[in-house]
């Protein structure tokens, strides 16, 4: 027994190395799960208001895009607006009474406090969290596209899931000939995106828009992801191989939306009872 | 604690701020990143226990992760490189040996032994990060670009701050 010590003790710095790169291991591996470590990472408050700082010089570089933007959307928001009420005057009667759909999906608005492009696995934090009613799953837009999910919030700040993330896949649909399929991104150019899973007999064009399919009940059905930029079909392929340029640059991210779907838990159960019934 | 360990602790706050305030921002091409934070770990003393020389390297490693949201990794190489240090300091020892409480810097050794003594390790520590985070080897020719490109950046800044504040011994 006092060999072992008397080993170990002469050892030491070969042993503290061993035991240090597991639990760093442990704690990447931990991380890559769905939710991970709660407290070590930029939602908590220290952390998250150093980027803040951060965030606030950034933001003078990029004003001139937000006010670009947000000018935009009000007028396709006017627009909207307009039409809606023309309707509801014309066929006010047959208005819709259905509350539970009309509010399908509720928005709240977060500042960007800090953002990756350029990892394989990159994470945005934002300054809206649980006291804002967000909760991790939630879906997260910006005018211009989609932009990521929710992973984990703390009181006062968020972290989401970017789309520039190698591991997250979201459910999308070409939109001129509605078929499904999965998007991607590849780790290279943190403007491009893969769309996947579609198949040889559909023609899909460069050009064509990239929106999300309702699929999933997280994302509302129709956001713009991207416009393909680029077709390849190998001769053994089962699908295409295709390039989607991404609507929302994400280098200039610095306001964005986050979706709460009212429904979710109800479709989500509904679900699960299909599930259990065909099992 | 002796004004040697203060002005330490002071210089890891230093590099840890310019590195996730600054340096965050910066990268080339989308592929050249820049961890200047290394040289701090770097030009710890040469006679410092191993076992303090991990515990620093865990701690600053996991400070830089808690702002690029990837615990464990940048302590992970960190930690790695701590450990080859004292093995690959003692392995290029200059002629007359190391003085007590020297730094291993340029003003030490000389550009072409400060050169041979960090790009090794920076390499290393550039090599561990991106394939951990790559998770694997899919993706094996673009994350060899990145650790290659970002080697480079990192020395080239290493190199430039050695000129302009060459440490003095302490």
């Amino acid at each position: 027994m006092e060999r072992l010590f008397y080993f170990i003790y002469q050892y030491r710095a070969f042993f503290t190395f061993v035991v240090l790169e597991v639990f760093c291991f442990w704690l990447v591996v931990e991380n890559n799960a769905y939710q991970g470590a709660k407290f070590f990472n930029s939602s908590n408050t220290v952390v998250a208001s150093l980027n803040n700082f951060s965030q606030s010089i950034r933001d003078y570089f990029l004003l001139r895009d937000v006010n670009t933007t947000l000018a935009e959307e009000n007028a396709i928001l006017r627009r909207q607006v307009e039409q809606n009420n023309q309707r509801v005057q014309a066929f006010d009667t047959l208005a819709l009474r259905d509350s539970s759909l009309i509010k399908r999906f509720d928005f709240v608005s977060a500042k960007v406090v800090n953002n990756h492009v350029d990892q394989f696995k990159n994470f945005i934090t934002i300054n809206k969290g649980r006291d804002a009613g967000i909760e991790a799953g939630m879906a997260v837009i910006s005018p211009l596209g989609v932009v990521g999910k929710v992973k984990l919030v703390s009181n006062h700040y968020g972290v989401v899931t970017s789309l520039l993330h190698i591991d997250l896949m979201v459910s999308a649909v070409l939109k001129r000939t509605g078929h499904y399929g999965s998007v991607q991104w590849d780790g290279h150019d943190p403007g491009v995106v893969k769309f996947k899973y579609i198949p040889r007999h559909v023609n899909p064009m460069v050009g064509d828009s990239v929106v999300t399919s309702g699929f999933n009940a997280i994302f509302p059905e129709g956001v713009m992801i991207g416009t393909i930029i680029d077709k390849k079909l190998d001769n053994e392929a089962l699908s295409y191989d295709l390039s989607v340029r991404l609507s929302q640059d994400f280098r200039k991210l610095s306001y964005v939306t986050i979706v709460r779907s009212e429904l979710k838990q109800e479709v989500d159960s509904l679900e699960q009872v299909v599930n259990a019934m065909e099992r | 604690m002796s004004r040697g360990a203060i002005f330490q602790v002071i210089a890891f706050f230093v590099y840890l701020f310019y590195q996730v305030l600054i340096l965050q921002n910066v990268v080339l091409f989308h592929t050249a990143f820049c961890f200047l934070y290394i040289l701090y770990l770097l030009l710890l003393p040469v006679e410092t226990n191993p076992l303090i020389l991990m515990g620093i390297g865990f701690l600053m490693g996991f400070a830089v992760d808690m702002f690029y949201e990837s615990i464990g990794l940048h302590a992970f190489a960190c930690v790695l490189i701590m450990y080859v240090r004292n093995y690959w300091l003692s392995s290029m020892t200059p002629q007359g040996g190391y003085d007590s409480n020297s730094t291993p810097s340029m003003a030490l050794g000389g550009f072409q032994w400060f050169v041979i003594y960090s790009l090794p390790l920076v390499f290393l520590h550039h090599t561990i990060l991106f394939f951990m985070e790559a998770g694997g080897f899919r993706m094996f020719w673009f994350t060899l670009w990145k650790i290659i490109t970002s080697t480079f950046f990192t020395m080239l800044v290493i190199l430039i701050a050695q000129f302009l504040f060459p440490s003095r011994r302490r």
